[in-house]
């Protein structure tokens, strides 16, 4: 049974938030079992993208689970393939396909890969998992709606690790060139990745600035709170002549104390007492949404 | 070659507003005419190879047949993954077209010289390898590979190749074409390679020796059945490619043949050696100092079959 969906246009109710801030949470529980399940998986990037998931599969997202190659429907990139766990929970959740498959996460000849597959997933649009495609397929997806004169809208996830890679910013070169005001970035910007922060890593501010520089119209929200979320996909749809970006503030391993902004939970599974602590703490989360 | 294409192109995107190009910011004087008369169906995606095939990927899930376009090894190394993930996994309609196949960008240099792309192609799933040796096989190939729904690496020359072939020719994915009939040794031929192949053929004719001469436009899928025949029906197989002998056509039907039950046969990979193509010239003097000019199949053929 899939979950109630407030269609894109609602007006967002305080207990419509309230109600997707529950979800997150407990899409947050959802992903941790599949993680613990099978010792393997990435919860920290899918912890971070759970109210943003939740936002555009909820309300935002035109798309059509009954028919999930319905040629109008909105296209979503999600190009940060790692943390694809958190997108299978919402795909299955607004009725993609049986939330049954979600526990078969990267068991043998699953529906599920570690990272996602068009082929094989109902709803995933492309592959991912390299880091860096998703902005130039979004971008020609985006330029392809356009030219057949359609309203579909193209929405892509990129991680602040994948800005690393040059072809993102070929990517926003292009999108900028073309004026793609079709075209949504949604940067999950956690501040740390595989092996530590963006800061040590890679440096990447003032992210503001440089998309800004690249001719781009920026939101920088908190990518936590379903609000804001909300908000700045009505304004992105509000942009015209330019593409948008929405800078999301996130946490990585949001919503679980000893997992937050801490490397070690990019990719690594939790033993069984981490398990406990971690699913005690959403639970809490969850309960708190619910009052 | 170049030119037969891009008319071709033209031609077939006048009437059929999916077919899209996209260049990487090459093509200049190529591709003019195409960009001014139908701007909707043209994107130049700036000098960035991998952002031209994410483009290219995204327009072809959306229900576009896109070519993209650069010289050389350009649109197929930098964005060798894009290629891979984004277009052959999920069979997206993408052609991937490179003009100045081989060493035809002679004296700009080996970073200019494509001489393992058909290999690295090859090797992809889903994908459909194609090398024309004449402009009226590159006009067929262009046709071919619009019709056919899914990957294709469309490998050109360049400019100013003879016609070989009638323009009523039979062509075929995968079918080559017999354009000679022989029953000493059969020479086949791929990527602008069969006037030479030809030309060697004339020679033997004179010394009694008659050689099949294939023209193997697509290599992959490779027309086994043609290849078999050959070494059932003719005593020796000689391979020419403008290509690293590693992997190209010399390697599709060297694998082809040890799989098989035809009894051995002689057989010999024409081609570039595994090294680098550096030696500063055009084309034409290239092909000569690495035996690819008809003086050098002709010694590699007395070489290998001790005539």
């Amino acid at each position: 049974m899939a979950m109630r969906v407030y269609p894109y246009g609602t007006k967002h109710a305080p207990e419509m938030i309230a109600d997707l801030s529950r979800r997150a949470y407990e899409f947050r529980i959802q992903v941790l079992q599949m993680v613990y399940a099978h010792q393997t998986g990435h919860l920290g990037g899918a912890f971070s993208s759970a109210e943003i998931l939740t936002a555009l599969y909820f309300h935002h997202l035109r798309v059509n689970p009954a028919d999930p190659n319905w040629h109008d429907r909105d296209r979503l990139v999600f190009s940060k393939g790692h943390a694809c766990a958190m997108l299978y929970t919402c795909l299955a959740q607004r009725g993609f396909f049986p939330v049954e498959w979600l526990m078969t996460f990267r068991e043998l000849n699953s529906h599920l890969q570690g990272h996602p597959e068009r082929q094989k997933t109902p709803g995933i649009e492309v592959p991912a998992g390299p880091l860096g495609h998703g902005l130039a397929i979004g971008a020609g997806m985006a330029l392809a709606a356009r030219l057949a004169k359609s309203k579909r809208r193209v929405y892509a996830i990129l991680g602040d690790g994948e800005i690393n890679a040059g072809v993102i910013w070929e990517g926003a070169l292009v999108a900028a060139k073309f004026q793609l005001d079709n075209l949504k970035v949604i940067l999950d910007y956690n501040g740390v990745q595989q092996t530590g922060t963006t800061t040590k890593v890679m440096p990447t501010e003032p992210i503001a600035d440089k998309w800004r520089a690249f001719g781009w119209h920026v939101v920088e929200i908190h990518g936590h709170n379903v609000a804001e979320i909300l908000d700045a996909l009505d304004h992105a749809d509000e942009i015209h002549g330019k593409p948008v970006i929405i800078v999301a503030r996130t946490t990585k391993g949001k919503g679980v104390s000893f997992m937050e902004n801490d490397h070690y939970w990019h990719g690594s599974p939790p033993n069984e007492k981490q398990f406990q602590a971690a699913l005690g703490e959403l639970q809490e989360a969850v309960a708190r949404w619910q009052n | 070659m170049r030119t037969a294409f891009i008319e071709t192109l033209f031609e077939l995107a006048q009437r059929d507003e999916r077919i899209t190009l996209v260049v990487g910011d090459l093509g200049f004087g190529v591709v003019t005419r195409f960009m001014q008369e139908l701007p909707k169906q043209f994107v130049n995606a700036g000098v960035a190879e991998q952002n031209m095939t994410g483009l290219a990927a995204g327009m072809a899930l959306s229900g576009k047949i896109v070519f993209t376009y650069s010289i050389a090894n350009f649109p197929v190394l930098r964005c060798f993954e894009q290629i891979r993930n984004d277009i052959c996994y999920h069979n997206a309609d993408v052609k991937i077209v490179a003009v100045g196949g081989g060493m035809a960008y002679g004296s700009l240099g080996v970073t200019h010289h494509a001489t393992e792309d058909l290999a690295i192609m090859r090797a992809l799933p889903n994908m459909t390898v194609v090398a024309p040796n004449d402009p009226i096989e590159a006009r067929l190939a262009t046709r071919a590979v619009v019709a056919h729904a899914g990957p294709c690496y469309l490998r050109l020359g360049r400019a100013g190749e003879a016609i070989l072939h009638k323009p009523t020719v039979a062509f075929q994915l995968g079918k080559a074409i017999r354009a000679r009939e022989g029953s000493t040794l059969t020479l086949i031929a791929t990527g602008g390679l069969l006037q030479n192949a030809l030309q060697v053929a004339d020679i033997l004719a004179h010394k009694g020796i008659q050689a099949r001469v294939l023209s193997m436009h697509t290599v992959k899928p490779l027309d086994c059945a043609a290849v078999l025949a050959a070494a059932q029906e003719t005593s020796a197989i000689l391979t020419i490619e403008e290509h690293s002998v590693v992997g190209g056509l010399g390697g599709a039907v060297a694998e082809l043949l040890m799989e098989s039950d035809v009894p051995a046969v002689k057989f010999k990979r024409i081609g570039l050696k595994d090294a680098f193509s550096s030696t500063t010239g055009d084309q034409e003097y290239l092909r000569s100092v690495y035996g690819l000019d008809v003086a050098g199949i002709l010694r590699t053929i007395e070489e290998t079959l001790a005539i």
